[in-house]
């Protein structure tokens, strides 16, 4: 492997501090934003809560946890834990949203 | 040719048996300090058959308390107590981890030809945080506010407000967890990277199939189940009203959390019960397994479809309509993979070269048993049955079948074939079938009479009874009689065979899998080279002549 293939990957393992900086960002705009949603009503905090925080978990997940820079599998390995999440939320749901 | 194929039993090796001391350590230490997975297993076998004779021994003592309509034994709380410890005892430390911690370990290596499981000493470290979680259950019993009184559910609200010892057994269940995890990890690292060559994913022993599916089970439902228990602490020491009416919070989201794992749960218990039967009755009806990719693909069905089960624990418990009509559906459908292993295993039976012995008979009884156990599930996940039997003695019953007719009898079947390779010697047949006929009759005696006794209307986990339902008490107490002088002759038939027991030929029954290549017991690396697989598992020479 040649010297400019090396720094390719190294590069491709480690992201800049720029995109770091901008995806802690956008986490801190989405804990506003939730603690926002919040203070609108508890019906809003909840869906607040269902979608902005998966978000900002997938952020992390994608960049600080490297996701994105791993192969498919893993990628399908995290997809597939997620979708039972997803199940078993749509299960409970059939009787919490339903009383 | 294959290697397992061609080889002759006695499969030559220069090392010495995993039951010999080679390293620097000698005795107890070597055995305590050992990462070889067959010897880790073996540790697991003695530590779960301890805690199953003190789970057997409190089941005894509460079938002695329904003996008389009104008790003056023990109290009523011991009672509680009682039935809340033998739940726990049974399930968290015998059922659950029983077959895989087991023959998982010791042969799931050997069986796909590899020479140990893929991380050895997280293997050893699964069996340290069993033990661990094994001595806080039982310290539970015996310090704070006494031995928990919930039921094994630990059900909220009661498991937030009684001053039981109900914290640290909790805490018990929740270190067993991380064992279970990571014999999961393990096993599921271990098939997919340490298969010998030309050991496809469909020329696995269908053991493996098994192993796998519930080691995703493991792996995705523990946490839950984990989470779970740390929030009862929290509740109990912080009163933060997740589940706590009174607080706010939804008792029947403990349920739901509570049942996501723990009827998950139900298939790591059966699921490999069920790969050890397949793997038992191919060899005595000499031919292949009916169904191959049936049974595999099932094993994975039912790991999926009966993680979407839980709540139907819940139909009387006030959940919406149209969460139990879903729940009862998806009950209806998961029973559709386990039929077809049964129809599979019957099938494989039909025109084979029967030959009746001691492993095969236990391996009939399970699907006996476990076929009672299985249609009586079906009866209990149709909701206007559900709402008249809910919380009755016919779901003990129920689950007595599954879980002790289904997983314990295929684990006595799976230690009956799998003996002579473990320990190297042979036991007494006659003295096991001798021992059948109690447990048996017995068995019957005891859990049917318990399944008639909830048709009758006899509610569960109650310290005394109405005079009605006393006859059934006493044929099921004299049947626990039965059951447990037949688990005794078992036991001791199998202790006295390891110290006084005729040397076992390398491969007694005639198996064509990989573990009966190899000498009894296993060498310390199991294989001298690493076999080639050219072909699937169940290959019989006379059956393809």
């Amino acid at each position: 492997m040649n010297e400019h293939a090396e720094h390719s990957l190294e590069h491709a393992d480690h992201p800049g501090y720029g995109t770091f900086i901008k995806v802690w960002v956008a986490l801190l705009i989405l804990t506003g934003a939730l603690v926002g949603v919040s203070h609108l009503g508890q019906t809003y905090a909840v869906w607040g809560l269902l979608t902005l925080t998966p978000l900002k978990a997938g952020l992390v997940f994608y960049f600080f946890m490297h996701l994105k820079y791993e192969g498919p599998l893993l990628k399908i390995v995290v997809l597939v834990t997620l979708g039972t999440l997803l199940i078993f939320f749509a299960l409970l749901f059939s009787d919490v949203a339903f009383h | 040719m294959t290697t397992h194929a061609t080889a002759q039993p006695g499969y030559p090796t220069a090392q010495p048996s995993y039951l010999v001391d080679t390293g620097s350590r000698k005795g107890l230490l070597a055995w305590l300090t050992s990462t070889d997975h067959k010897r880790v297993g073996v540790l697991y076998l003695y530590s779960m058959i301890s805690f199953f004779f003190v789970g057997v021994g409190i089941g005894f003592l509460m079938r002695l308390v329904q003996l008389t309509p009104f008790q003056h034994l023990i109290t009523a709380r011991t009672y509680n107590a009682l039935f809340t410890v033998h739940g726990v005892i049974m399930i968290f430390l015998f059922v659950i981890p029983g077959l895989p911690a087991v023959f998982g370990n010791f042969f799931l290596p050997i069986l796909i030809g590899a020479k140990d499981v893929a991380f050895p000493r997280l293997n050893l470290a699964s069996w340290y945080f069993f033990m661990a979680g094994a001595i806080l259950a039982v310290l539970s019993l015996f310090t704070g506010g006494g031995a928990p009184d919930t039921g094994w559910t630990f059900y909220a609200p009661f498991s937030l407000k009684t001053g039981t010892n109900v914290s640290l057994a909790v805490f018990g269940a929740f270190i067993l967890g991380f064992s279970s995890m990571l014999t999961g990890i393990n096993f599921i690292t271990t098939i997919h990277r340490l298969r010998a060559p030309g050991m496809k994913w469909f020329r696995m022993p269908l053991m493996c199939w098994a192993l796998y599916s519930t080691s995703w089970i493991q792996l995705l439902a523990t946490p839950i189940l984990a989470i779970t228990l740390v929030l009862v602490i929290l509740e109990r020491f912080f009163g933060i009203g997740i589940f706590d009416p009174a607080k706010g919070g939804d008792p029947l989201l403990y349920q739901h959390l509570f049942w996501i794992y723990s009827h998950p749960a139900v298939y790591i218990m059966i699921l490999p019960a069920m790969g050890a039967i397949t793997e038992i009755i191919p060899t005595f009806a000499k031919r292949t397994i009916f169904g191959y990719k049936a049974i595999a693909f099932s094993s994975m069905a039912i790991a999926g479809v009966g993680s979407l089960v839980w709540a139907h624990h819940m139909f009387t418990s006030g959940m919406s309509s149209l969460a139990t009509l879903l729940f009862s559906l998806l009950t209806m459908v998961v029973a559709v993979p386990s039929a077809i292993k049964v129809f599979n295993w019957v099938s494989t039976l039909y025109k084979g070269s029967i030959d009746f012995q001691p492993p095969l008979l236990f391996a009939l009884t399970f699907i006996f048993l476990f076929a009672i156990g299985g249609l009586t599930g079906v009866m209990q996940g149709a909701l206007a049955i559900n709402v008249h039997i809910h919380d009755t003695y016919f779901i003990v019953g129920h689950f007595h079948y599954v879980m002790f007719g289904g997983t314990g009898f295929a684990f006595f079947a799976a230690l009956l074939y799998w003996f002579p390779k473990m320990s190297g010697k042979m036991y007494s047949k006659k003295a096991i079938y001798a021992s059948w006929f109690p447990m048996f009759i017995g068995f019957n005696m005891l859990y049917f009479g318990m399944l008639i006794l909830g048709m009758m209307g006899m509610p569960r986990r109650y310290y005394v009874h109405l005079p009605q339902f006393h006859t059934m008490h006493v044929v099921a107490t004299v049947g626990s009689w039965f059951l447990v002088l037949g688990l005794l002759a078992f036991f001791g038939t199998l202790i006295y065979a390891l110290f006084k027991g005729s040397k076992a030929e390398d491969n007694p029954w005639g198996g064509v899998t990989l573990e009966w290549t190899i000498p009894s017991p296993p060498p310390q690396e199991n294989f001298e080279t690493i076999p080639t697989i050219t072909h699937g598992p169940y290959h019989f020479e006379q059956e393809s002549q």
